[in-house]
């Protein structure tokens, strides 16, 4: 079933709005190939790529033997052919297997051939928590990626993110990890996949200012976004107005909309489900502490996992950000 | 093919194709035959004087201090080159950091083999231009990339479509070290399912530094393909023939595509693991002396002085023509340009960030700022 013959506009779960992308990025590009585990008949473990196989064959939707090393090793050598491979991994914890050819391999080809040669591949991989699941499923792994020079790291919020930036993410030459906020796949919005007018995707760099407000700074990406719209709106009940920023791109990081929301509000939260310490929010602190100390009133806060791994289901509720830990933290920001 | 025997004339007991002796005698093998004549065995003899010579020069150059490092080849040619003048141009080599036989043999500058190691860059010849991939520096990483860029050929309609100058296949070079790296294993599993165009060359030189192989494996290394579900062949690694018929035979089943082979080209590293090692701390002299007698240089030499295919004067002149080249290499790498540390920004992305390019610019006015106080 190809796109075009869909209403333009459609209500879709973030699952839908990736799998929506990836057939359409399959079907401008030849050499856009799918890799992963599970991805042909099954469709994924989350269905994103449920249909795929049976559309385009194969040899462009590869069902690999259980090896992430493999999955990315295999990509680059494709990447070298001319191909653009999008390879999932099933679980965030298990991109580890992979690591070494992420970070010494995909990463540095292209410096290592004085820029001679790019590698455009894309590593989705669903990440966080809040769907009690079991060990090794509920990382945030996205600060090993972001630490790492040679990648670019986004991550979508949703649906309408999911569908254009997984586009975006395989048009780019540079490797891009593509971070999905697995508590989010069935989370459904309308999608306008003309992209014009009002509906134009931002380019894939880009933090978006999600809930303007004129008291604090709450910046998130990915699974957190939702949390701190609602934490925003349930502020109101208070009187306060709290401007969100979901940053959407870890690497690159695009802080100039946050730089100009907090000299206006003078107050900046950072959230995210990673243990906290050396995280993004710690990266995001100081980059705002450089170019907006004389607005602060408030040393930046950070609302995120704890120093310990990741708990077992039962407790995760207890470990991850919510609503109100957000506003604890607002609290404390406005107060200081 | 690669019947896989139990038991045979080599030294351990185990089947290994050879096809010229140690004492330079032309021998039979019922499986394979070296098809190329006398003219290319002077080549071959050539090209391996050639990169001894280069490697000489190289370990000379890091002792003056003008290298940092250099992982010698020297006693490895004979695997190299067999493999090198089997491949086409159109196939692709991922070669390990020692196979500088190979890389030169594939028409890269040997200047281009020293920028690595004198640190001006990270590799610098064209991958694509030599269909020769860098050198790989972390262990085993290019077995899993050697199967993508395989499976790539078979999606391009490059592989058994019968047309020689057009049908290509891949050579994934490692060593016995390499061979329990996952990313090796995961090659070899891929390559099995996929029936990718590739050939596994393993140049088991007996150490990993200081390692010696039975640590890697219990099983003689080529065995290991049985259990992957393709062929595997032991070759007398220091007979450029019988490397040069294994792997034409491998390849031309790629191309053809029936799929990987697992070649085993049994030689031995006569060097230092790199300039920075010292293997007398564990190994003994004798073994050097066992496989001096094996040496892949000097039987290819007694073969064409025993037929008559080449007299003093060929071999003078290859030994002229090696210097002359050693001599050029010395003084290129002396004067190779050292580039700035701004120039590498722009190596990172192909569309790099505002910050990224925010750095460069304070970088570079730091540095302007002692010129304007100079």
């Amino acid at each position: 079933m190809s796109d075009a013959a869909l209403a333009p506009v459609r209500t879709m779960t973030m699952a839908k709005a990736l799998n929506a992308g990836l057939r359409r990025a399959m079907e401008d590009d030849p050499k856009v190939l799918l890799e992963g585990e599970d991805i042909g008949k099954l469709g994924g473990v989350f269905r994103v790529t449920e249909g795929l196989q049976k559309d385009f064959g194969e040899a462009r939707v590869v069902d690999t033997p259980l090896a992430e090393s493999g999955i990315v090793g295999t990509a680059i050598g494709l990447a070298l052919r001319g191909y653009r491979p999008v390879c999932e991994i099933q679980f965030d914890g298990f991109v580890f297997p992979a690591f070494d050819q992420i970070v010494t391999q995909v990463a540095r080809i292209r410096w290592r051939t004085m820029g001679r040669v790019p590698m455009p591949i894309v590593i989705r991989i669903p990440y966080g928590g809040g769907i009690g699941a079991i060990e090794h499923h509920s990382e945030s792994p996205e600060a090993y990626f972001a630490h790492t020079v040679g990648l670019k790291v986004v991550t979508c919020s949703n649906p309408v993110d999911a569908y254009w930036m997984i586009q975006q993410a395989i048009a780019s030459d540079d490797p891009v990890i593509f971070f999905e906020p697995k508590r989010r796949y069935y989370e459904k919005a309308e999608v306008d996949t003309r992209g014009t007018g009002a509906a134009e995707p931002l380019p894939l760099h880009s933090s978006r200012i999600v809930r303007p407000g004129r008291d604090a700074t709450v910046i998130a990406y990915g699974p957190m976004v939702k949390t701190c719209v609602e934490a925003a709106e349930a502020a109101t009940d208070e009187g306060r107005e709290l401007e969100v920023v979901d940053l959407r791109t870890l690497s690159p990081l695009d802080l100039g909309p946050v730089f100009e929301s907090v000299r206006r509000t003078g107050h900046a939260i950072v959230v995210h489900e990673a243990p906290v310490s050396v995280g993004l929010g710690a990266e995001v602190a100081a980059r705002i502490t450089e170019e907006c100390f004389y607005s602060l009133e408030a040393p930046v806060l950070r609302v995120a996992g704890m120093d310990v791994p990741y708990p077992p289901s039962r407790i995760e509720e207890d470990y991850l950000p919510d609503l109100d830990r957000v506003l604890d933290a607002v609290d404390r920001s406005l107060a200081y | 093919m690669s019947d896989v025997r139990e038991s045979g004339p080599g030294e351990t007991g185990i089947e290994s194709v050879q096809l010229l002796t140690p004492e330079g005698e032309r021998v039979e093998h019922p499986d394979y035959a070296f098809t190329g004549d006398d003219e290319m065995i002077r080549g071959f003899y050539a090209q391996m004087a050639l990169v001894r010579r280069v490697d000489a020069e190289a370990i000379a150059l890091q002792r003056q201090g003008e290298l940092g490092l250099w992982p010698s080849s020297l006693g490895q040619e004979g695997a190299q080159i067999g493999a090198a003048f089997a491949m086409r141009p159109q196939d692709y080599a991922f070669p390990t950091y020692r196979e500088h036989g190979v890389t030169i043999t594939r028409g890269i500058d040997p200047l281009r083999l020293l920028t690595m190691f004198r640190g001006v860059d990270t590799g610098s010849w064209d991958i694509v231009e030599h269909n020769t991939y860098m050198y790989s520096i972390i262990i085993g990483t290019q077995g899993v990339q050697a199967t993508g860029y395989g499976m790539g050929l078979e999606r391009d309609g490059l592989v058994g479509s019968g047309d020689p100058e057009r049908d290509a296949a891949v050579v994934c070079f490692f060593g016995d070290g390499a061979s329990s790296q996952g990313d090796i294993n995961e090659g070899l599993i891929f390559a099995a399912s996929f029936n990718a165009p590739v050939v596994f060359f393993c140049s088991n030189n007996q150490w990993a530094i200081s390692e010696p192989s039975e640590r890697q494996s219990r099983t003689p290394l080529y065995r290991r393909a049985a259990g992957f579900g393709f062929p595997g062949v032991r070759v007398d690694g220091n007979d450029a023939l019988a490397v040069h018929a294994v792997t034409t035979a491998a390849l031309d089943r790629a191309r053809s595509g029936n799929g990987p082979t697992f070649i085993e080209a049994y030689t031995y590293r006569m060097g230092a693991h790199t300039t920075s090692d010292d293997p007398t701390k564990y190994r003994l002299a004798d073994e050097l002396e066992h496989w001096r007698a094996r040496d892949p240089l000097s039987r290819v030499r007694t073969y064409l002085e025993r037929v008559g295919a080449a007299d003093a004067a060929f071999f003078d002149a290859v030994d002229a023509d090696a210097d002359a080249v050693a001599t050029r290499l010395r003084r290129e790498c002396l004067t190779l340009p050292v580039p700035t540390l701004a120039e590498t920004f722009g190596w990172v992305y192909a569309d790099p960030s505002a910050e990224l390019t925010e750095q460069l610019a304070r970088h570079e006015a730091y540095v302007a700022s002692f010129e304007e106080a100079r």
